[in-house]
């Protein structure tokens, strides 16, 4: 372990941190429910496509819903069992709305299975990559982005593990990096062999002094260096987390892969390491579960789909003592209504709230302008400013201030003096915009296709002019020397359309067809090249253009033998 | 005389400079009929009382009423009057203003006359004569011009699918109590 030079990030707050009444005791496992809850969408992306049908048998590790196309990740079986229904179900949401999830009843006799132990060296690169994708691996750090699918296939030159964990309460990553640190390393190590990065760096927050030591020992003999950074949340945000170790940070619209760097939690590490040893999909996750309502908090193992009323029952909950039951962290955190929605890949964290413990009740005043905001934002916005836009409705002027550039952290709303949600006007104000630009893509789509349908339109009317054109030529045949190019043009602009040029040939072809049986006729010899004339006598001007035409073809036609084609759309533009 | 002979050169100077500038940086068009077209929602449905987005833009550039057009809604009246530097009004027709609806054909009703393919702006719907007509839901902007041709009345309109929840705007905080001290 070496000294490093940090580069700060701005803002940022010191917290007391409450993870210690979590980090007691180790990590300990929580039996099977009798039915487990399967989201099918509890990562970034679209939602899983199951496999299986209702009332069939499956068995541990079994692929029950696969990632669908695009960004996605499968989902597996956390145990043997009997699928009980495929439906709507609570999920831990902002939303609050039950979501597609699947049930599954567990037998009483499953327990989790030790796979066999695999040795990585003798898989090769494409073989670790297809069995990450296919253990349905998402970024647990709370993101949720599938990790296979950050796995670049050009060399990165930085390799970021996040062991910061900077939100209070939240310990599950801590316990992880103290008890299992020698799989996570191994994790690492994949990625890093995936990934051929110039520096792998483990970012350790300077409160974790026991996981320090762990994955220092760990890191022992390997390329990897662990870099001690200060606690102050939310330094295991990602850009904050670049900004403070490389320096730099990440431009408005641009991925952190762009410029190079790959960021994984240890969690997401671990679960890469027994993806690859021990042939397991994510099925189980650690889970801290904390609060002055619980009776013994500790940080769990987990099955993935365990409902939240069972857990909290396993570690004892005291109900009158329940005031508020929280899903993750206390500042970014969601207040869960309904205790039967289930864990999911994605929650690190379960805070039953004692009375007193956290703010109860919001009581939002007016902004008075104190600035506190601005100088806690981490992402150097002006979180006042973006508040007043998006309350007056003003979105573009949010966005111009940058609104998409909030990673939501809520150091803010924490400091905001008046209490207001501004995190929430944040989130809304981003919907709104996502929502404008969904509707003008629309309207530019049904503009592309109203112009083509119109540009078609066109193009048949001219068409049928032509043909009309060439059915009055047929009729009558002409001097062909007395109308020149000027004629053709002044008709061309007053059919009022383009032509393409396919159509000249068509034309020409079928005039030709029909030449034989011309009947000689003197009506257009006198016309005109005079444009006045052209006006008035539209129908002889026609009968002159076409016959001219017919002879021009002809002439070419001796030349190059290769312009009988029909054009076969034209045969849909009969009137 | 060196004043009038100076005047003289001068306006010739720029007489030609800004003849030269006219037919140098010549616009096609009216820009600004292109930019209140971008803010009209496209879905050439002719409440407007013109045949589609398009005409309606360049009546507004002439110096029509901005508040035509049901579909856009007050927020496409707001944007416009902000672009044109106008106040914002009311729309006309108010009750014209409806949540999204898509055009669904019954199809067993169906007698394939085309009549809707060719009433369709946005050609969203496909069939050929005698055969069954179905409308694209993806490209359907609810514009409404298949109804009337519809000799069978066989098109009805049903509400789009609701969009996704989204985080609502939080209440607005109280305003700080004033009291008058006399």
């Amino acid at each position: 372990m070496m000294a490093r030079q940090l580069f700060g990030f701005p803002g940022g707050l010191v917290l007391d941190d409450r993870k210690d009444r979590a980090l007691h005791a180790p990590i300990a496992p929580v039996p099977l429910p009798p039915l487990l809850v399967l989201p099918l969408k509890q990562h970034l992306g679209a939602p899983a496509v199951p496999v299986v049908q209702e009332g069939q048998r499956v068995h541990f590790g079994q692929l029950l819903a696969r990632a669908a196309d695009g960004i996605s990740a499968s989902v597996h079986a956390p145990a043997d069992g009997e699928i009980s229904f495929i439906g709507l179900h609570p999920v831990p949401d902002d939303s609050g709305l039950a979501q597609p999830c699947i049930g599954l009843c567990t037998d009483e006799t499953s327990a989790y299975e030790e796979e066999e132990f695999v040795d990585d060296i003798s898989l090769t690169d494409a073989d670790l990559r297809e069995r990450i994708a296919q253990a349905g691996i998402v970024g647990l750090g709370g993101a949720g982005f599938p990790s296979a699918q950050k796995l670049t296939d050009t060399p990165v030159k930085w390799l970021i593990i996040n062991g910061a964990e900077c939100e209070p309460y939240i310990s599950c990553d801590e316990a992880l990096m103290r008890e299992r640190a020698s799989a996570i390393i191994e994790g690492a190590q994949i990625l890093a062999r995936l990934l051929r990065p110039q520096q792998v760096l483990f970012a350790i927050e300077d409160n974790k002094p026991e996981a320090i030591k762990a994955i220092a020992d760990a890191c022992d003999e390997t390329a990897i260096e662990v870099v001690v950074i200060p606690t102050k949340y939310p330094s295991g945000a990602q850009k904050q987390l670049i900004q403070n170790l490389l320096g730099f940070e990440i431009p408005r619209g641009k991925h952190s892969v762009d410029l190079g760097v790959v960021m994984y939690n240890v969690g997401t590490c671990h679960a890469i390491a027994r993806a690859i040893a021990h042939s397991e999909p994510l099925v189980r996750r650690i889970v801290t579960i904390t609060g002055d309502a619980v009776e013994r908090p500790g940080n769990y193992e987990v099955a993935i789909g365990t409902p939240i009323e069972f857990l909290l029952q396993h570690v004892g909950v005291k109900t009158t003592q329940l005031r508020r039951l929280i899903m993750g962290g206390p500042i970014m955190g969601i207040a869960l209504s309904d205790h039967t929605a289930p864990i999911s890949k994605l929650s690190n964290c379960l805070i039953a709230a004692g009375p007193g413990e956290l703010d109860e009740s919001l009581n939002p005043r007016p902004c008075i302008r104190c600035g506190d905001c601005v100088e806690v934002c981490p992402a150097s916005l002006l979180p006042q400013e973006l508040h007043w836009h998006i309350r007056a409705e003003q979105y573009a002027r949010a966005e111009a201030l940058d609104l998409r550039a909030c990673i939501e952290c809520g150091a803010c709303a924490y400091v905001c003096p008046s209490q207001i949600p501004l995190v929430q006007y944040y989130r809304h104000g981003k919907a709104v915009l996502a929502e404008q630009a969904a509707a003008r893509a629309a309207a530019d789509h049904a503009k592309a296709r109203f112009d083509a349908r119109e540009a078609r339109l066109a193009q048949a009317r001219t068409r049928r002019q032509q043909r009309k054109t060439a059915q009055a030529a047929a009729m009558g045949a002409s001097p062909i020397g007395a109308v020149d190019a000027t004629v053709a043009s002044a008709l061309a602009s007053n059919t009022g359309a383009a032509t393409t040029p396919s159509e000249p040939i068509t034309t020409a072809s079928e005039t030709d067809a029909n030449a034989n049986n011309i009947s000689t006729n003197n009506r257009i010899n006198n016309s005109s090249t005079d444009k006045p004339v052209i006006a008035q006598h539209n129908d002889r001007l026609a009968d002159v253009l076409a016959a001219a035409r017919r002879a021009k073809e002809k002439k070419q036609q001796t030349a190059s033998p290769t312009v009988t084609g029909t054009d076969p759309s034209d045969e849909n533009a009969k009137p | 005389m060196s004043g009038l002979l100076a005047l003289v050169i001068l306006g010739t100077v720029f007489g030609a400079v800004l003849g030269y500038a006219a037919v140098r940086y010549r616009v096609e068009g009216n820009p600004l009929v292109e930019q209140i077209n971008a803010i009209l929602p496209q879905t050439q449905c002719a409440q407007c009382g013109y045949p589609g987005c398009k005409p309606y833009a360049e009546a507004i550039a002439n110096g029509d009423a901005i508040n035509k057009c049901p579909p856009g809604g007050d927020a496409g009246v707001k944007a416009l009057a902000q672009l044109l530097g106008k106040d914002v009004v009311p729309l006309a027709d108010a009750s014209a203003v409806k949540p999204k609806r898509l055009a669904f054909i019954r199809e067993d009703e169906c007698i394939g006359c085309t009549k809707c393919i060719q009433a369709c702006p946005v050609d969203a719907i496909v069939g050929a004569p005698k055969l069954m007509h179905t409308v694209i839901a993806a490209e359907c902007t609810g514009c409404e011009l298949c109804l009337p041709p519809c000799p069978v009345d066989c098109i009805d309109l049903i509400p789009a699918p609701a969009p996704a929840w989204q985080w609502p705007k939080p209440a607005d905080a109280v305003r700080i109590p004033i009291r008058l001290v006399q």
